[in-house]
């Protein structure tokens, strides 16, 4: 417990980290999920932009990436990190590494949730003459919008789990605080006050995202 | 009316094999369809028929794969998808599942057209606020179609679908999914965009008492082919075809069935004949007279009048009695008044 007073300092710093890598990861792997959702979604063969070559580049680059273990997945991605962010270390290399997992994981989570969306409103809308792009904005999201949230909500939880790898390619976070403070220094107490705060931490945001499929659902 | 809206001239509609290795789905088999301006042109036919791939032509959300299409004089088959927004502008569609926005409120799905169309918010406003009064939702403005009943819910489906000023509107059973009541409501809503708006009405059915309610022209649709077409109250009282009497037979009473033929047989041994009445054309005291003169005794053992559109017509059948010769004889005369078929 003492120790964990002594390190109150560098415990708010991790979390504060922990939040910064998530925040970012979540911006980049949620947009480029969308995208990548959506790419899935839309040119699947039936559906409005269809177009196969596209669908099956898509499907496969999905499953090929999303069973590699995070943990190899941030270590193989480090070339790749050091053209895109200028380095292969740290917390940018870490963000770029679970954005890009999680583009392709979020990727499926989004396209399911746009398979909930009946093909029946889309037809209604391009029999009034909308457009594809019109069709996405007006009618593909908004009518996802509640399974989106909650797909979302659940993509963060996934999103913390990744962020504590961090630690492993000289990222911080709560995950190498625990790692380096509690496990390394034999201080369980250091461990699980790091355990406890991520639980809060993903309690509040679940909260949060129900809150709002809630009102998405109108329910 | 008169003048010609769609014009369908050998379409056919083949389908890619759905498994590896299948034959092409023929969907459509060079169908020929002529709607003219004011028409409720009812389209029935089994499952399967092609019904929904056929009007789903009509607005090209489906691309014919051979003959011409011509709607409000222009021809579709092989316009680009961009190039055909303008023309859906002019043509609504109601769907069997309403297939509306439950993103958005009552007022927000009838205003979906006008927002796609690049109309004024003012427009959009008082547009909806006009096709809330014509379908007697003004109440439900901001209700969500999840708090709708079906019979609601399709009447949104119809403001819609009319808030573009469409001269044609698409119905794909639209009242395949409501109780008889509401459908019946439905109906008369779609009579009256009919009569006050004077809009064109495709409805594909394949209940034929929707054709009997509302249509004034059918055409019977079997395995992607149109068998059989033309005015409702001549498909009804004189259908040409099997798959067209099958159906004119669930909604016209009046004509026994192969079962009841056979009790009726049972229960009378002589001959037994139906005659048809269409309109006031034939005159049913000459036509029993002509028994009485031949000494034929009859008895009425079946029928029923039916009305398509206010014209009459019906079916009566007969037990005969008395010999052969003056049976012939008889019927011979009857046959110069009106069609007589009789049950063998
Ligand atoms: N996308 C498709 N791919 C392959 N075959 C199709 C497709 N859509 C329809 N078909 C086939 O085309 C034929 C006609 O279908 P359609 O939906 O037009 O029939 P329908 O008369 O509307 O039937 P129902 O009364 O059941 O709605 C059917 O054999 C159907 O299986
Ligand atoms: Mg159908």
């Amino acid at each position: 417990m003492d120790a964990l007073i002594g390190l109150q300092s560098q415990f708010w710093t991790a979390t504060v980290e922990t939040l910064y890598i998530v925040a970012l990861a979540l911006v980049f792997g949620g947009l480029g999920g969308l995208l990548v959702g959506l790419g899935l979604y839309l040119s699947r063969p039936g559906h409005i932009l269809e177009n196969r070559p596209v669908f099956l580049v898509l499907n496969v680059l999905v499953n090929f990436v999303r069973p590699i273990p995070f943990i190899i997945f941030i270590a193989a991605a480090q070339p790749l990190a050091r053209i895109v962010v200028g380095t292969g270390i740290g917390n940018p290399a870490a963000i770029f590494a679970i954005s890009v997992a999680a583009s392709f994981g979020i990727g499926r989570i989004v396209e399911q949730n746009l398979m909930t969306v009946t093909p029946g409103v889309i037809e209604a809308a391009r029999s009034v003459g909308a457009g594809p792009w019109r069709i996405i904005v007006t009618v593909l999201l908004p009518e996802a919008l509640g399974p989106l949230i909650l797909g979302y909500t659940f993509v963060f939880v996934a999103l913390v789990d990744m962020a504590t790898v961090a630690g492993y390619i000289g990222g911080g976070g709560l995950g190498n605080f625990a790692l380096v403070y509690g496990y390394r220094q034999f201080n369980p107490v250091v461990t699980w006050a790091a355990v406890l705060l991520i639980i809060v931490l993903v309690q509040l945001v679940q909260f949060l995202g129900n809150w709002l499929a809630r009102k998405a659902f109108r329910r | 009316m008169g003048e010609t809206v769609v014009e369908l001239r050998d379409v056919s509609k083949v389908y890619p094999p759905t498994t590896r290795g299948g034959s092409p789905v023929v969907a459509i088999d060079s169908v020929d369809l002529e709607v003219e301006a004011g028409d409720v042109y009812g389209i029935i036919g089994y499952s399967g028929a092609g019904k929904s791939t056929l009007v789903r032509l009509i607005n090209a959300l489906e691309r014919s794969t051979a003959g011409s299409i011509v709607v409000h004089g222009q021809e579709i088959a092989g316009l680009p998808e961009r190039n055909l927004r303008s023309m859906r502008l002019g043509i609504g569609m109601i769907f069997q599942q309403f297939n509306l926005l439950n993103s958005r409120t009552v007022a927000g799905n009838i205003a979906y057209p006008l927002e796609v169309a690049g109309r004024s918010k003012e427009e959009r406003r008082e547009r909806v606020e006009e096709l809330l009064q014509f379908v007697g939702l003004a109440d439900k403005a901001k209700a969500y179609p999840d708090q709708l009943s079906g019979g609601q819910k399709q009447r949104v489906g119809i403001a819609r679908a009319l808030a573009t000023s469409p001269d044609i509107l698409l119905a794909d059973e639209a009242t395949s999914a409501l109780d008889p009541e509401t459908t019946h409501e439905v109906l008369a809503l779609l009579q009256r965009v009919n009569r006050e708006f004077g809009v064109t009405i495709i409805v594909i059915t394949h209940e034929m008492d929707v054709i009997q309610t509302i249509a004034t022209k059918v055409a019977v649709m079997d395995r992607g082919r149109v068998i059989e077409r033309g005015d409702v109250f001549d498909v009804f009282s004189n259908p040409q075809t099997a798959a067209a009497a099958r159906f004119v037979g669930t909604v016209v009473k009046g004509v026994p069935n192969e079962h009841e033929l056979a009790v009726l047989r049972e229960r009378h041994p002589g001959r037994i004949v139906t005659l048809s009445f269409r309109d006031t054309e034939v005159d049913q005291a000459a036509v029993f007279a002509e028994f009485t003169r031949e000494g034929v005794g009859f008895q009425v053992i079946y029928g029923g009048i039916n009305e398509i559109q206010g014209r009459p017509f019906g079916h009566l059948t007969l037990a005969l009695t008395a010999d052969a010769t003056s049976v012939d004889a008889a019927l011979a005369r009857v046959r110069t008044l009106t069609t007589v078929t009789e049950a063998r």
